[in-house]
Formats: structure tokens, sequence, C-alpha cells
């Protein structure tokens, strides 16, 4: 802010008398927001009213509002900036209850906004009243029902603050019909005055020791998470320089896909449960493991007794609950991944660059080795379409396109974590924390709204994606050339998997029966579809799609 | 803000203790949280006590600053250091709690609870009742033919203590505020 007189009139010329609707359209275009994803309802009509009189943001129309936080989800990963919602009360709040936990768990940035009963009301069993503040309390970072029209504006630019700040996460702001259709004062934003401000900055001390061990290990290995991908490009720049300057063999998790180049020398792939077989002894046999943004999940350590037991373990999280919550951790460093890596980096050139190349050749000749077990290997086949083939071809074809990939979740998620190739961050959407069947294709609806010129495949199992087909309606209204590559087994493939390991085989309920014909069902929405059941005509089924404009079956 | 004071040159984060001390034995902790008085708060720092299942020994909660809009809670709980720590992180989270302390490592620190006991007797355990509560310095703040209500503070070992003398003597009925404590010294 500028000082004296001069700033003061700047200041007053800007805070402005205004309903609270007007407010909300007011708050969003400050902050910059050019789509948002809804479904109206009673209880936000004065704010429909607003969208309805300007045009500089775009409502995308969803047929459910779990498709809206998805999408907006798919908005927010691939673009870096929050993805906003609109719906109504009660029933509209409580169907966003999902895509706000899922966007909790893999730590998107999200600003939800719903409609409430007029504060009079509230309490009062009235109609489509939901205590949504209540409901949602543990599946957002924060939420506030805003009960003072003067309150709004100030509460709407700190839900942006909240949600996009620190280690990101959706927020939610219900705001009584009362509240909208009352005249308050509008006043602008001022990040700076919110009192939450999470610590960016690591600690030197702290990343002077990792560069310290990073300069003597013999064994080093990174593990990277959706940490890199939420700090930003640049961290992920940051990021390759210094796998590139030392060599150090890298490894990620199913977040983090993208961050560091598929194609580049010192990637491993991705480690877990799912993960590759390379990935998964370099974490148990590493001796310095340096964790970057990546949060222990249960699928990447398993018996934690067990989990690389002979490693020194440094971890840089912006997050502090994140840091021996389930691992024990030798080097702790709060922060910025973007930031950390820049003084990290200051730090080991400042010391003449320095690493054991001799243990590390050693290293990644043994990592070589391991790579040659092939563990993606699989028998193809003449007559059936192997999964694992359908996505080698996908990526054969598409992988020169501009493309983005969106998954739902099951078996077919894992088979294109395994087989797709990420070369940029934000470029891989998947629902990964919550794991929620549905995902997929109301995200790739919100990927291609925010890059409508890209390719944008949402890979599916056919279980996961008839959760939320009734998007169609959504991508056919808006022209939206989504393409849905569905891998038909006709079963809850993963649920089976799991049944035929360690449930005697007993597959109870696993099965996918009366299926739609998804050709006919695309074409009921307008869209294109095609069956492909021969792996010889599989080049030409994708070939062909590419151009047109929806459903790709 | 002299009411709110904790200790100089303390942050929001001082109170975590990023250095491992993974061991297996439970302690008691007891934690001051500086928070926004907005009706949620106390439902989130519950919530999340609640939601990933950890302890709560005694909470307190009140307005501290009026024009701040700052409310104190002090929580205390048990769990393995490893928990401890993940709680003041997890409860330094919270977009309202704006400062997490935890009075058992900073310092010493002074605990007081106050509690009213009602004791329903007779005779010889009237007398006796009266004579143990002048030893634990509670006050009589009710009194009828056969009940008195007594008001004591201090320590919650020294409520404890107090309780269990009465049980035998009528009993009838306790009400606790649960701990307020501060760090000693400045
Ligand atoms: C069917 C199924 C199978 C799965 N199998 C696997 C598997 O085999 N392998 C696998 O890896 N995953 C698997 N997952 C995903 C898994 O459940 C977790 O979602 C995933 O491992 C978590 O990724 P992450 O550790 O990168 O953390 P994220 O959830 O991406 O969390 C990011 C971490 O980085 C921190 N952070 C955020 N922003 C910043 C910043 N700016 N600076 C610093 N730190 C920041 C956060 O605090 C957090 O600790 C599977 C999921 C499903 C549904
Ligand atoms: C909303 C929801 N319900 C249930 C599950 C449990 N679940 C995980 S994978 C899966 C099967 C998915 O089947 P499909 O979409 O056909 O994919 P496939 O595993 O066959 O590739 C189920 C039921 C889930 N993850 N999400």
């Amino acid at each position: 802010m500028r000082n004296g007189r001069c700033g003061q009139l700047e200041q007053k010329q800007m805070t402005r008398e205004m309903t609270g609707a007007k407010m909300v359209v007011e708050a969003l275009k400050e902050q910059g927001v050019d789509t948002i994803f809804g479904y109206p309802g009673g209880a936000v009509l004065p704010i429909y009213d607003e969208i309805f009189l300007q045009n500089d943001i775009r409502h995308i129309l969803v047929r459910h509002e779990q498709g809206a936080v998805h999408a907006a989800e798919g908005y927010a990963r691939s673009t870096g900036k929050p993805g906003v919602v609109l719906v109504t009360s009660g029933p509209g709040a409580t169907n966003a209850v999902t895509g706000l936990t899922d966007a909790l768990l893999d730590s998107i940035p999200l600003v939800v906004l719903t409609g409430q009963v007029p504060t009079f009301m509230i309490g009062s069993d009235a109609f489509q009243e939901a205590d949504t503040v209540g409901i949602t309390r543990p599946c957002t970072k924060h939420n506030w029902l805003v009960k003072d029209t003067d309150k709004l504006a100030a509460t709407l630019h700190e839900g942006f603050h909240v949600a996009t700040s620190g280690r990101p996460g959706p927020v939610l702001i219900d705001i009584p019909k009362d509240v909208q259709f009352a005249t308050g004062t509008y006043e602008p934003a001022k990040p700076a005055a919110s009192r939450y401000q999470p610590i960016v900055k690591g600690d030197m001390a702290e990343i002077t020791e990792l560069v310290a061990a990073i300069e003597t290990a013999k064994r080093p290995l990174f593990y990277t998470g959706g940490g890199v991908i939420n700090s930003g490009p640049a961290a992920c720049q940051l990021l390759r320089e210094l796998v590139d300057a030392t060599g150090i063999p890298i490894t990620s998790t199913l977040m983090g896909l993208g961050a560091y180049p598929a194609s580049g020398e010192n990637w491993l792939g991705m480690l877990g449960m799912h993960g590759l077989y390379e990935a998964n002894l370099a974490m148990h046999d590493c001796d310095l493991m340096i964790n970057i943004g990546a949060r222990f999940d249960d699928r990447i350590t398993g018996r934690i007794d067990a989990f690389s037991p002979n490693s020194k373990k440094a971890h840089i999280d912006i997050d502090p609950s994140s840091i021996n919550k389930v691992i024990r951790i030798d080097i702790p460093i709060v922060g910025d991944v973007g930031h950390v890596l820049e003084d990290l980096l200051k730090v080991w050139k400042s010391r003449g660059r320095k690493v054991n190349r001799e243990a590390i050749a050693k290293w990644q000749q043994q990592v070589g080795e391991w790579r040659k077990v092939n563990c993606l290997a699989y028998t193809s086949s003449q007559k059936t379409i192997k999964p694992q083939h359908a996505l080698e071809r996908l990526e054969a074809l598409t992988k020169d396109h501009d493309r983005y990939i969106t998954t739902e979740v099951g078996q077919h998620q894992m088979w294109a974590a395994q087989y797709l190739g990420f070369e940029d961050p934000n470029r891989w959407m998947t629902s990964g924390g919550l794991g929620t069947m549905g995902y997929g294709f109301p995200a790739s609806i919100g990927v291609q709204v925010a890059h409508p010129e890209s390719l944008v495949i949402n890979v599916a199992g056919e279980a996961s994606w008839l959760m939320n087909m009734q998007e169609m309606g959504t991508a056919a209204q808006y022209r939206l050339p989504v393409k849905q590559f569905i891998l038909n087994n006709e079963r809850l493939g993963m649920v089976r998997q799991w049944q035929e390991l360690l449930h005697g085989e007993r597959y109870s309920h696993s099965w996918s029966e009366s299926l739609p014909d998804f050709v006919k069902l695309a074409e009921a929405f307008g869209a294109k579809g095609i069956l492909c059941s021969d792996p010889a005509d599989l080049d030409d089924a994708k070939g062909d799609d590419h151009l047109r404009w929806t459903g790709d079956l | 803000m002299s009411a709110l004071h904790i200790k100089e040159g303390s942050t929001g984060h001082s109170a975590y203790n990023l250095r491992p001390t993974f061991s297996d034995v439970q302690e008691k902790h007891t934690l001051a949280l500086l928070v926004e008085n907005d009706p949620g708060v106390l439902a989130r720092v519950i919530g999340l006590f609640a939601g990933r299942g950890y302890n709560i020994e005694s909470l307190t909660v009140a307005e501290v600053d009026h024009t701040g809009h700052l409310s104190r809670i002090t929580v205390v709980t048990t769990g393995t250091p490893q928990v401890i720590e993940q709680i003041k992180a997890q409860l330094g989270r919270i977009v309202s709690v704006y400062e997490v302390h935890d009075l058992t490592v900073e310092g010493s620190s002074v605990e007081r609870e106050l509690a009213i006991f009602k004791v329903v007797g007779e005779g010889n355990q009237r007398v006796e009742a009266l004579r143990l509560a002048d030893i634990f310095r509670a006050n009589v703040v009710d009194s009828t033919l056969t009940s008195f209500i007594f008001e004591i503070t201090g320590a919650p070992e020294k409520i404890d203590a107090f309780a269990d003398l009465m049980r035998p003597l009528g009993l009838a009925e306790v009400a606790r505020t649960g701990v307020a404590a501060l760090l000693r010294g400045v």
C-alpha cells in the first residue's frame, strides 16, 4: 500500500457499496477467476443473477455437483490456479462432499461457494437447510459461514489466500441468501494482512546438513511427490537441475508424476505397491533418502518397520504434520519445495558441487541391474486386447501431442501410471489419496475447459466411468472434445484382484453386469463412440478419433 | 496483550520439535492454544482429537482478549512423544489456531483447576468433611442441614485427592472446570 493521503484516497475509491451477490462476482474477478463450475438452486439464485449480468466469468453447468468439484480439481491441477465451484444449499452442498474430501487428501486448491438458507432461518430445519459448515469442517482446509454482507468480500479473498497458500486445499464459503441480497461495502483483497502466513523458507542449518549428506552418500535417492507439483513449474525446474547435476536416481509417487521427465536419465519410474521393481528396491537399499513433497503414504511404506531400514532420511515438506507422521526423519526441513531447492542448490554449489561420483556410478549400475528385470513385461495376445498393450499404443500414438491425462480409479489407473510417460508437471490428474471412482470424467472436462486446444484423455474403467457418466451432457453442451478411453473388462478389476489374492477367489459382487452399449450411449449424447475388441484394430480406432469431439470407447 | 503473553520470542511454531523422539512411553502434556474466537473453532479442535483418535483429558476455553477476539484453549492430552508432536502439528494446521504452545516442554508451568463438590451427610461425617475441607483450603459456598457445597482450587492432583477423601463421606456430585495453565516467570 502507498503511504500518505494519496494511498488513502485510492483505497476509498476501491471500497464500494453493492449487494452480497454482486460482491461474489467482483471478488472472483479480482482474484482473476475466468471459469467456475456449478449448478443452481434456490439459495444461490441472487448470485446466478449476477453471473447472468456479466461476461468476464464463464460458468460451466455440470450435471451433478460432484462433477462440478472434480471438474474444478482438474482445472486446478492442470493450471496451478484454484478451481472455483458454486452450488446451492442442502443437497447441492452435500453432493459436493466427496469432491471436497478428494481435494483435501490430494492437496488441490479449491474455493467452493455454497448457498445457505437466510440467516434468520438457520437452525429451523428450513427447506434445503443443511449444516454445511458442520458437515464440511473435516473435509475442507477451512470453511466459513458468512453472516454479514460487510464481511463477505474479505472472507472471499481470505478463502482464496488460504486455499492457495502453504499446503493447498479446498475451502468452502457458505453464504445465506439474505446476505446475498443485502448491501454492504466491498473490501479489496489484502493477502498480506491475513494472519495465515505459512513458512516457505527452509531452515539454513537443516539445508546445509542435507547438502553435507548428499556430498558423502553412496546410495542416495530422491523420493518425490505431489508437493513438487504443488510448488509449481519453477520448483520442477530446480528439481531437474538438482537431479541432473548430482546424477542421483529419482522415483516419484503417483501424485508427483511429471515433475521429473519420464525420459530423464535418472528416472526410475513410480514407486509403491503398484510401482516399479527398480524403484522399490532402490528405496529399500538406499543410504540417503531425500523425500521432496511426498507424505510416506501406506501405498509406499508397506510395513513401517521394514521400510528402508538402513537409510538416513531427509524430508522437505511445507506441512510440519507430514514430517515424522509415520516415518522417523533425520533431517526435517519445513518449507516450500521451490524455496528450499533454490537454497539447497546455492549451498551445494558454493561448497564445490560435491558428490561421491564413484559410489553413485556403482549405485547406478546396481539400479541398471534391477531395471533389466523389466517388471512391466507382459505376454501379449493376438486375440484379446491386453490393457497394457492398449496403454502402450495410447502412449505411442499420443505422446507427441499436447496431451493431458486424467484417470478413474482401479487397475486401469495403475496401468496408466506405469505405461504412460509424463514429461511435464500438471499433465497428470488422478485421484490418489481418496481413490474416488467417478473422478476422471468430470476432471477431464475441467482440464479441457482450461486447455481448449489440447488433447485431453480420461483413461477409465467401465465401472468408474458409469459413476459420473451424466457429465456426457456437460461435455456435449460445451462441445468439449474430451476423449474417454474406457478399458472395459466387465469387472471391478481392482476389487477382483484383491479377492483373487486375499479372499480365496470368491468374486463377491465384482462383476459389471447389464452394462450399456457404450457406443450407443455416446451417440445418444451426440458424441462418437468406437468399440474396439481386436488388438489389430486398436491403432486405427485411436488414430481415427483424435480430432473428433467426444467419446472414444 | 498481557493476558495472552506466553513466552518472549515465541512464535506459532515454537512448539514443534521436528527432531524425532519416537518412544512408546505415554506422556501427559498441557497445550495452550491461542485461537480466533469464531463459533467453529472449538468444534475444529475437538473434531481433530476425535477424528484422529487422540485423547483429551481436559479442555478449557474462554475468550481472553475481547478486542482482538482471541480465545485461549488449554488442553491436557496423553500420548507417545510422536503422537504429542503430531497433535501439535495438526493443531498448528488449523487456520484459526494462531499459536500452539506445549507448556510441558517450554518451561515449568502453573496449572490450576476449580471444582465444586456436593457432599451429603449427617453427624460425624459432616464434621469430618468440614475438617478435611479446611485442610484442603476448600470453601463452603452452600450449606443445608444435610449437605455442603465446597469450592476448591488447585492442581488437578489436589482435586483428585480431595475427591477421594470426600467419597466415603457422602460425595454426591462434582463439577470441574478443567485445567487453566500458564508458564512461570517472564
Ligand atoms: C488404487 C490405488 C493404488 C495406489 N497405488 C499407489 C502406488 O503404488 N504408488 C504410489 O505412489 N501411490 C499410489 N496410490 C496413491 C496413494 O494413495 C497416495 O495418494 C500417494 O502415494 C500420495 O502421494 P504423495 O506422497 O506425493 O503425497 P500428496 O498427497 O501429493 O501430498 C503432497 C505432500 O507434499 C506437501 N506439499 C504440498 N505442497 C508443498 C509445497 N509447495 N512445498 C513442499 N511440500 C508441499 C504436502 O504437505 C504433502 O505432505 C494409489 C492410489 C490408488 C487409488
Ligand atoms: C466411489 C468408490 N467406490 C468404491 C471404490 C472401491 N473400488 C476401487 S477400484 C474398484 C473397481 C473399479 O473398476 P473399474 O472402474 O472397472 O476399473 P478396473 O479396476 O476394472 O480397471 C472399486 C469398486 C472406490 N475406489 N471408489
